[in-house]
């Protein structure tokens, strides 16, 4: 018990410290999961409001594969990237196995069939209570994206803020394609796995609070956001 | 609105509705019928809930295919406009819900606010420009609604039950956009189950009861003397449902 508790301590001491280990381990899993869900959303988000708008045969397959790509285990997704950089892989040639681009490159396949299923839901429902007027002022299909996205703009912030808890939470991609190298690809869930192994229990304390602190927060911000929605927007 | 010009009457072509019908799933929920529009006049469509109204005013609009027959305008499509019952506002403030609708339909950048503030002012609207379209009262909905439609500069101007969920004042304002645009020379078709309502905007009437088009008379006749026993039965108020 007293070992738990040092090591609690000690992780506090860590963060209110800054120590510049975990700084820069904090620092590289911000860039790398913000990076992975800006990408994704720029293209999730115009797919998946597409997805809404229009009708083609397969469009149910299309819909079903993406609803269970949502839950893709990261260790799946981690292997095929994985194969698509190693040096062997089609895309070899680019040297990004190890290196940051990779793991971003692998959390915008985590994180882009959240994005676009969620945003395909919510664009859809919006859409419905929008047809007859958009119809009605002669919108284009393709200008009905750009305006049913900004409509639905609190709701998608919300989806937004949950790719970005699976990104930063999850730890078999980026293990995988990244490689958990000191000061290069590691980041705080490969660290903890590694520290945790290793016996170096107060580090991995410290990120694990401070990965429970920054999941807490990514929380509070999306139910604010919905609440300040409802409050201004009926 | 000095920028608004005034059609001339024989501008707008007419609407010919030829043996349009529309069933869903084996249910005819409009019997074929015969209809045309033209010049500027104010058609009111009444008849009891259910009769078909809502749906007439969607085929002749275009929202909705008929099943059978054919919608077509006699010369090129004019520019239209409808007002919805529950008016569909943008999440968006009021202002720029009517700069939306001008971006639709190609005005300048430069020149929206400006015409979008013009419409605000025309239809009372002017100090509630930033707030957010759907927390306005049910009638200052619908008249944004109205100003949003006044801004298309429609040609025909189509309204389904504008005025089935407002009070009185609120009734009065829509009636007076509704003179105002039928005075700029747009051709209405509206729908009401308001006799009254009816008897002020009216030029002439059709009458719907089951999916049927029953009586189409100018209004003056309609209410003076009903050429239908379903005519005559809805202006004694027998006709509710």
């Amino acid at each position: 018990m007293s070992d738990e508790t040092n090591a609690f301590q000690t992780a506090l001491a860590l963060i209110l410290g800054r120590d510049p280990d975990l700084i820069g381990i904090v620092a590289l899993s911000l860039q790398v999961s913000l990076s992975a869900v800006v990408i994704a959303a720029l293209i999730a988000l115009p797919l998946g409001a597409a997805l809404a708008l229009w009708r083609f045969p397969g469009r149910g397959a299309v819909i079903v594969i993406l609803n269970a790509l949502m839950g893709l285990p990261p260790v799946v997704a981690g292997l095929a990237v994985y194969l698509l950089l190693s040096r062997a892989g089609p895309l070899g040639e680019f040297g990004l196995l190890f290196t940051p681009g990779a793991m971003v490159i692998a959390q915008v396949i985590l994180v882009l069939p959240i994005i676009a299923a969620l945003t395909r839901q919510q664009v859809e429902e919006l859409h419905g209570d929008y047809r007859e007027q958009l119809t009605s002022m002669g919108v284009s299909r393709a200008r009905r994206i750009p305006t049913l996205l900004w409509d639905a703009r609190f709701g998608l912030t919300t989806v937004m803020l949950a790719g970005f808890g699976r990104a930063s939470a999850e730890v078999g991609a980026v293990m995988i394609v990244g490689g958990n190298i000191d000061g290069v690809t590691r980041v705080m869930t490969t660290a903890i796995v590694l520290e945790t192994s290793k016996g170096n229990l107060p580090l991995a304390l410290g990120l694990g609070i401070v990965l429970l602190g920054l999941v807490a927060l990514v929380n509070a911000a999306a139910h604010l956001v919905g609440e300040t929605a409802r409050r201004r927007l009926g | 609105m000095n920028d608004l010009r005034r059609l001339p009457v024989t501008a707008i072509p007419p609407l010919a509705l030829e043996g349009v019908g529309f069933a869903h799933r084996s249910q005819t929920l409009l019997h074929p019928l015969d209809l045309r529009l033209e010049g500027c006049h104010r058609t009111l469509v009444m008849g009891p809930n259910g009769a078909g109204k809502s749906l007439l005013m969607r085929l002749a609009h275009g929202l909705l295919a008929p099943t059978h027959g054919r919608v077509s305008w006699e010369g090129r499509p004019p520019r239209q406009a409808m007002v919805f019952q529950r008016p569909v506002l943008l999440k968006r403030s009021a202002l720029a819900n009517l700069t939306y609708a001008l971006a639709i339909n190609g005005t300048p950048r430069r020149r929206r606010k400006v015409r979008a503030r013009e419409a605000l002012e025309r239809f009372g609207l002017a100090a509630l420009e930033k707030r957010p379209a759907r927390v306005l009262s049910g009638g200052e909905q619908q008249r944004l609604a109205l100003a949003r439609a006044w801004l298309a500069e429609p040609e025909v101007l189509f309204l389904d039950e504008p005025t089935a969920a407002l009070d009185p004042a609120a009734i009065q304002a829509v009636e007076a956009a509704v003179r105002d645009f039928h005075r700029r020379g747009t051709r209405i078709l509206m729908t009401t189950h308001d006799l009254q309502q009816a008897h002020r905007l009216a030029d002439d009437i059709v009458l719907l009861f089951g999916g049927r088009l029953v009586e189409h008379s100018p209004a003056e006749r309609f209410f003076a003397d009903p050429q239908t026993p379903e005519g005559r039965a809805f202006i004694r108020g027998e006709l509710v449902w």
